[in-house]
């Protein structure tokens, strides 16, 4: 190949010399291997071309002399061919490869969550103060009784069917071992016991050390079934198929035989050094007939004591899918939006595959209330939820709870650069480099994890409060509570809300 | 007593907790004008040897041989901390050769110095709190 170098740097570091110490904590800090002291110069200096925009040397400056700016070195400008196209094709040209991306899709797809506007109560009806008043956000997961069972003398019968019960409708997505350090496992699993929710192992099995926070946990069976055992079914309270994943619907995961060591081999239960290859569709999967003996199986093998989730990618017939699934034996579908993050995708699927969340969501629950099968399954969902007030927009909008990954990461010091297929992850999150996995303390971890999920519940309660609504299940599925802003007819019937005005 | 200790296993070897210590014992309230041009001297020390990361400083023993072997009544103790007159101080050394943590150093004045758990700035001992990771922690063990 040539020797020119068709790409400029996209970021540039700049240190503002009458503020550095030299104290090489930049150094040390980056992975990527971007700083370091230049003897013959007595300073320090910065190789442009490989940083990623972490901003971890920004975070641990101890004089703030460090920030990271975007390049003004700009292309010809073109409204079609914009610079991020033709980088591609010269990155492309260059190796021959599928481009490789991570987390959700930074593309400017409209976001509905952000043309929703939530009600309050003015005059005639009541807010609540959550404050005084009690506000409930419990929430039951799990197939809904529809019918009253009483005793020969007339007395009801209580009985509920498999669920899980959840303190805040907020759940941690599944994130794999491997994909994610062993101290970001931790973390999730910790903060998930002492806030009274569940995390979600993902596909890669469960560390033996976590199998302790098993009442709090979600054990996933996906395509590549890594670390199924009866033990780890067994383990977690609620067991999830993996169908598909928002990032990247219809196609596998392939985790390198790079990554496959230790212990993440023994959890995975594969060879080490074996690549780690999870098929774009379950091999016994091809029909919901099958995806029920699958559920009957894995409801078998737990004694028909754990509710089963599964968790598909909103695709276009979504609505059609998940009447299927509620059909099938489920107990919650879990429908994860085109916006959802991945520890690897290809660019190309990851930016043009899939549909949003929140037009899925609206358009499951109505086909699933039309058809008269909404209690037969719960419904949650993924795939960007960014605040309190997306919650409660998606509750609204029909669902039971929400999952949340990216924002979870971004608690555990996450600054979405986007590069955690690369392994260096400078925060300790998505790598399985020993120093670097350090960085992670779970401790602290659990802590900002458990801050932000309270103060998301918290917020929950002063919105509903507002609505004049005290509990989670008053204000699912309750449209009213929103109106679009800038929507079009279709759109809002999709939506199935009003335009604000109305 | 409260003393400084290390959790090994969450040191990043960042060395920012000389860099903390270096700034609260300096007259300076400014990390640039504290550490512009000088030479570090930090009474706590990171020991890097791979990925291994260890921080030493004074242990405030409870029997100090230090204070034993101060020849000019220098090191003494205020309360339970341990703790040195730099005007007394003559360099001799002594405290150097028995110290089994090697906890003292000399200063820019020429004097010894040692880690006083930032009694004279007060609160919690600057190096704990800028601590990215938890790994330093002052606490009763
Ligand atoms: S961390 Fe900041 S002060 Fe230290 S060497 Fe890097 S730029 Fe300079
Ligand atoms: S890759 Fe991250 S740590 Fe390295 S220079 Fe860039 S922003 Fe800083
Ligand atoms: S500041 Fe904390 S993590 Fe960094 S070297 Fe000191 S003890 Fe280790
Ligand atoms: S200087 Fe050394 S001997 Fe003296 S109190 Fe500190 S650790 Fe103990």
């Amino acid at each position: 190949m040539s020797g020119i170098n068709y790409l400029f740097p996209e970021y540039e570091v700049k240190r503002d010399y009458d503020r550095c110490i030299a104290c090489r904590v930049c150094e040390r800090q980056c992975a990527n291997e971007v700083h370091h002291f230049d003897d013959k110069r007595g300073k320090m200096v910065s190789d442009d071309t490989k940083c990623v925009c972490c901003q971890r040397c920004v975070s641990l400056c101890p004089t703030r002399a460090l920030k990271i700016v975007k390049t003004d070195n700009t292309f010809k400008t073109n409204a079609n061919w914009r610079e991020n196209m033709i980088t591609n094709i010269y990155r492309q040209a260059d190796t021959g490869g599928v481009l490789l991306a991570s987390m959700g899709t930074p593309k400017e797809y409209p976001v509905y969550f952000d043309k929703m506007l939530i009600n309050a109560s003015q005059v005639t009806n009541p807010s609540i103060d959550p404050l005084r008043e009690p506000m409930e956000t419990r929430v039951f997961l799990g197939s809904k009784e529809t019918k009253i069972i009483r005793d020969s003398d007339g007395r009801i019968v209580p009985h509920l069917n498999q669920h899980i019960e959840l303190s805040t409708p907020i759940m941690f997505s599944a994130m794999s071992y491997g994909s994610i350090s062993y101290n970001a496992h931790r973390a999730l699993a910790m903060a998930a016991e002492e806030l009274g929710t569940f995390y979600n192992t993902g596909e890669g099995g469960l560390h033996e050390d976590f199998y302790k926070y098993g009442k709090n946990t979600i054990v996933q069976v996906a395509s590549g079934r890594f670390g199924v055992k009866p033990e780890y079914l067994e383990a977690g309270a609620a067991l999830e198929i993996k169908m598909g994943q928002g990032a990247k619907p219809g196609i596998g995961g392939h985790l390198p035989g790079a990554k496959i060591v230790g212990d993440v081999s023994r959890t995975r239960m594969i060879p080490e050094g074996s690549d780690a290859i999870s098929p774009a569709p379950h091999h016994d999967i091809y029909s919901i007939e099958d995806l029920r003996q699958l559920i009957f199986a894995l409801k078998e093998a737990t004694d028909y004591k754990k509710p089963v989730i599964v968790k598909v990618a909103a695709v276009h017939n979504i609505a059609a899918i998940a009447s299927g699934i509620a059909r099938s034996g489920a107990d919650i579908i879990s429908i994860d939006g085109f916006r959802g993050g991945t520890g690897a995708a290809p660019a190309a699927i990851r930016d043009n595959v899939g549909i949003p969340m929140e037009l899925a969501l609206a358009s499951v629950d109505k086909r699933l209330r039309d058809e008269g099968i909404r209690n037969n399954v719960s419904l949650v969902v993924g795939g960007s939820i960014r605040s309190s007030a997306d919650i409660v927009k998606a509750i609204a909008l029909g669902a039971d709870a929400v999952y949340i990954a990216t924002s979870a990461l971004i608690a555990l010091g996450c600054h979405l650069c986007r590069t955690c297929h690369l392994g260096r992850c400078n925060w300790g999150i998505a790598t399985q480099r020993p120093d670097l996995v350090k960085r992670l303390n779970p401790n602290i971890g659990k802590e900002r994890l458990v801050n932000l999920i309270n103060a998301w519940t918290n917020e929950i309660k002063e919105i509903m409060g507002g609505m004049g609504i005290n509990s989670i299940e008053a204000l699912k599925g309750n449209r009213a509570m929103l109106r679009g802003i800038g929507l079009n007819e279709k759109e809002l019937e999709i939506l199935g809300i009003k335009h604000a005005g109305e | 007593m409260k003393r400084v200790y290390i959790n090994e296993e969450w040191c990043l070897g960042c060395h920012l907790c000389e860099y903390n210590c270096f700034l609260s014992n300096s007259k300076e309230s400014d990390m640039v004008l504290a550490c512009m041009g000088k030479n570090i001297k930090s009474n706590l020390h990171i020991e890097d040897s791979g990925d291994i990361h260890f921080a030493f400083n004074c242990r405030h023993c409870k029997d100090p041989i230090c204070i034993k072997a101060c020849i000019s009544g220098a090191l003494h103790k205020e309360g339970e901390v341990v703790v040195i007159d730099k005007e007394k101080c003559v360099f001799c050394g002594s405290c150097i050769l028995v110290c089994p943590y090697g906890a003292l150093m000399e200063s820019e004045s020429g004097v010894m110095q040692k880690c006083e758990l930032c009694i004279s700035s007060g609160g919690v001992p600057k190096c704990v709190e800028g601590c990215p990771n938890g790994a330093l922690v002052f606490e009763e063990r």
